[in-house]
């Protein structure tokens, strides 16, 4: 028995087909419990995935080998979101001036009241720098945190978190602020909550979906931008 | 389905290409998505139906795609069990009021944009 499991725990094929499974039994029992956001089927495969790992002492080199197959799909899936975008075209050109006022303010408002929450909570200075870009999509996110002098590898894992957190929270800001539209529902979700909140949106509809992709790419290329501008100015 | 396929790592591919020789901050498939948008408009914004299939597929199962990602932070167990009063506060009223001024300013700037276009 031992021996068996020692064969397969090292087959990629194990860990995707586990992935795999994992999702859609969270999917399924997100389902069940009617959609509760907290249990977000992102959420619930990570614990399992992370528990079943501890368990079996595995670790996550390991586990990535075989997992590499489902993560290299997030190249080509954001190349993907030129359709959706190409779909509504005509709307977001209409919207130019909008999408490009929301986004500077969005992403200001996000860098700094990351790193001003954190230096009012007592956070050290590399894990304030590492939170500052938490609301763009991670390749963006990890590049810019090599760059201002975070902790690289930390930056992917908020950045996730930051996802999650944007799907529990958004109808409850939608409510509040009554943002009741489609497309300042998916633009915002988008800008705050990169892949995940355009996933999230994707499901609302198309038009949320297409604005949510847009708002990733825009608030990643401001963010890329300004936050290197902005820690040169404050001085860290 | 091939097709639809060879598309998306194309344009993928030549976004990371470009990235690297520009030394551009964004990443390749950012590029690649951008170039893949400007050839749809280009063309008169018809979509390939095998290119349409796959980016079906992939779109609607996006959320799958970061489990991988994701399943990494119990790498960081160490900083996460230190820090996560300061970590959890700040991750979710940043993102909070990120996502309230974003939202806000969007449907008020739309509202506007379409109202000024109807009179």
């Amino acid at each position: 028995m031992t021996s068996f499991w020692v064969y397969f725990s090292a087959r990629p094929l194990l860990w995707i087909v586990l992935t795999l499974a994992a999702f859609m039994f969270s999917r399924w029992l997100n389902k069940r419990l009617g959609g509760l956001a907290l249990f977000q089927p992102v959420l619930i495969s990570m614990v399992i995935l992370i528990s079943l790992l501890v368990a079996t002492g595995t670790d996550y080199d390991t586990y990535f080998e075989g997992a590499q197959f489902i993560h290299f799909l997030l190249g080509p899936a954001t190349v993907a979101l030129a359709i959706p975008l190409c779909d509504y075209f005509d709307r977001v050109r209409k919207m130019w001036l909008p999408i490009l006022i929301a986004s500077l303010c969005g992403v200001f408002t996000a860098v700094v009241s990351a790193a001003g929450i954190a230096w009012l909570l007592g956070g050290e200075t590399r894990t304030i720098l590492t939170l500052v870009p938490k609301s763009v999509t991670s390749p963006i996110a990890i590049g810019i945190v090599e760059k201002i002098g975070g902790y690289p590898s930390m930056a992917a894992g908020l950045v996730l978190i930051t996802g999650m957190i944007g799907c529990v929270i958004a109808p409850r800001v939608f409510r509040l602020m009554k943002i009741e539209d489609e497309v300042s529902r998916g633009f915002c979700l988008g800008l705050s909550a990169h892949g995940l909140g355009t996933a999230y949106a994707l499901g609302l509809s198309g038009m949320a979906g297409a604005f949510a992709g847009l708002a990733m790419g825009v608030a990643g290329l401001v963010t890329a931008f300004l936050v290197p501008l902005l820690v040169s100015i404050v001085g860290f | 389905m091939l097709l639809g396929l060879l598309i998306l790592l194309g344009c993928q591919l030549i976004g990371e290409l470009l990235v690297v020789a520009l030394g551009l901050p964004v990443p390749g498939p950012v590029v690649g998505m951008l170039l893949l948008l400007s050839l749809l408009l280009l063309t008169g914004r018809r979509v390939p139906e095998a290119l349409r299939k796959v980016v079906d597929g992939l779109l609607g199962h996006l959320a799958l795609l970061f489990v991988p990602a994701g399943v990494g932070l119990m790498n960081h167990f160490g900083l996460l069990a230190r820090e996560w009063v300061m970590l959890a506060v700040t991750l979710v009223v940043s993102t909070a009021i990120t996502m309230a001024v974003t939202g806000w300013l969007m449907s008020r700037l739309a509202r506007r944009f379409s109202a000024k276009e109807e009179l």
